[in-house]
């Protein structure tokens, strides 16, 4: 599959950059309002990776908010995956590892080059970069005008924020911005590359936040064995009960229970306690 | 007393591979069986190897009973000695700080390439396995350790997609595909522990298992095997090598079948 978008060079990028109100400015929106900064048809990048970190809550939202065509990419897809997909918000997504040479899977990406390199004259691979119209990372904590600290694993996350035309970050908690200058140095994503900050506590449920909670594996074994069981019929009982039918995330956390999240809670936390 | 007649087949893959690591080998490790197998070779003989996961961990230090679900777990840097990004972790092979790429795998063929994409035609699969991972990229560039359960569906002539690749089509084809360094080094199971012939690199069986017979490797396997000259047998488990191990998953999330 050749990729959807076509490469964006450098003068286009500066131009929409350009455009782009990159103040110092405060970013504070809600689920609903971050949600509509995703128009149908783009293409989403999502932080994280498999079940960490996952902005789980701002996918949430987008399937409530019957998005369509979104083409979407990740390192490595989880449940989130398949939720956009089963939902029919996304049509697309692209994952990302990739071949050095000699394998099957070079085959598949017609997009992608081979060259020989100009110095060494070894052979090299090249795939065109992403830039995403839009990027959804959820981290532990960040300011208002959207300096994010993120623990433990990155992942892909700053390339990802720095790559996309629009980052929308969901927090565990946001911080105030002196807090942030008393450490620049934990700082990975500037404010800059940011257009919306949402706070969500647990927004990455039933997935992991790095020190904050483990992923919540009674929840993921159930709906696992749900839509093993019944791929269609399983599948749309869950966005009905745990999607579609909420009032909010919160909602949404009370079904997961209190008893789980204390215990993922305690889990996660945990990494702090030696 | 254990019983060291008495193990699983995932016991005897883990043990066997720990046996493949050396003191100082920087190793890739998948979740699973590599991991526990490479924590068993840093216990018991290795203090100084450090385990890399493609998640963005350095010199990881997995606790007994903590096991990681996946290389991107926040259990995998638990008093690791660095985290840094999935992109930075990846290029540290491409630098080749890397010894060893060391993971399980559904289907291998007798070059040693392995199979996680797809069963059947790739263009109108009969199943979807889960994909790369880093494995094509482990496998690209480091001597590989694979550890997997010895059986005819998954020992194949060819496979039916080259996800991570071993030798290629055999002889130079490896090198000429852009891959000057690397292959696969042991391939363990619960049967054998097999090399690679450096001229042909065709699989070659180095070593029975105890009490194992040749015919019942070959009656196992999809292709014609070779069988090394001087055809060994492998030292059966140990006490020390069983406790240790049981001690590490202690729940048998790896090890119980």
């Amino acid at each position: 599959m050749v990729a959807q978008d076509a490469v964006q060079p450098y003068k286009e990028l500066r131009q929409n950059l350009a455009r782009r109100d990159r103040s110092l400015r405060e970013k504070v929106v809600t689920l609903e309002e971050a949600a509509s900064f995703v128009r149908d048809g783009a293409s989403v990048g999502i932080g994280g990776s498999t079940m960490s970190r996952t902005p789980m809550a701002l996918i949430w939202q987008l399937i409530r908010a019957r998005k369509k065509e979104l083409s979407c990419s990740r390192c490595i897809i989880s449940t989130d995956g398949d939720l956009l997909l089963g939902s029919g918000v996304s049509n697309h997504i692209v994952s990302s590892w990739f071949a050095q040479g000699g394998s099957d899977v070079g085959k598949k990406r017609l997009e992608a080059k081979e060259i020989d390199c100009p110095f060494t004259g070894e052979k090299l691979l090249l795939v065109p970069a992403l830039n995403p119209d839009v990027a959804l990372i959820h981290v532990q904590r960040c300011d208002a005008y959207g300096n994010a600290q993120i623990d433990g694993l990155q992942f892909m996350d700053i390339d990802l924020a720095m790559a996309a035309n629009r980052v929308i970050l969901t927090t565990e908690r946001i911080v105030s911005n002196d807090q942030i200058r008393r450490s620049p140095d934990q700082t990975k994503i500037p404010f800059f590359c940011v257009d919306a900050v949402v706070e969500v506590p647990f927004g990455s449920a039933p997935h992991e936040c790095y020190g904050v909670y483990e992923p919540m594996m009674n929840h993921l074994e159930t709906y696992v064995k749900q839509v093993n069981g019944d791929p269609v019929g399983g599948m749309k009982k869950y966005l009905d009960q745990h999607v579609y039918g909420l009032k909010n995330w919160n909602e949404f956390l009370s079904l997961i229970g209190i008893d789980e999240i204390v215990a993922a809670s305690r889990r996660g936390r945990s990494i702090f306690d030696d | 007393m254990t019983d060291t007649t008495r193990h699983t087949a995932s016991e005897m893959l883990a043990i066997l591979s720990a046996r493949q690591l050396k003191e100082g080998q920087v190793v890739f490790a998948g979740v699973g069986v590599p991991l526990l197998a490479a924590t068993l070779a840093q216990r018991l003989r290795c203090p100084g190897l450090t385990i890399l996961f493609e998640g963005g961990v350095i010199g990881a230090f997995v606790e007994p009973g903590k096991l990681p679900p996946s290389t991107n777990d926040q259990r995998c840097t638990k008093r690791a000695n660095m985290v840094l990004g999935s992109a930075e972790v990846l290029l540290l092979l491409q630098r080749g700080y890397v010894d060893i790429g060391f993971m399980g795998g559904a289907q291998i063929d007798k070059y040693g390439n392995l199979n996680s994409s797809f069963i059947g035609d790739s263009d109108n699969p009969k199943t979807r396995l889960p994909g790369t991972g880093g494995g094509n990229d482990i496998s690209s560039l480091t001597n590989m350790i694979v550890a997997m359960k010895h059986e005819k569906r998954r020992f194949v002539e060819h496979v039916d997609f080259i996800t991570s690749p071993g030798f290629i089509r055999g002889g130079k084809s490896r090198a000429e595909s852009g891959l000057p360094e690397g292959g696969m080094f042991r391939v363990i199971t619960e049967l054998a522990v097999f090399s690679f012939d450096e001229t042909s690199r065709l699989m070659k069986v180095l070593a029975l298992n105890p009490g194992i017979t040749r015919d019942q490797v070959q009656d196992n396997t999809g292709f014609d095997l070779i069988f090394d000259d001087q055809l060994g047998v492998t030292e059966p488990p140990t006490e020390h090598e069983l406790t240790t191990l049981r001690m590490l998953d202690p729940d048998r999330l790896f090890i119980a079948g």
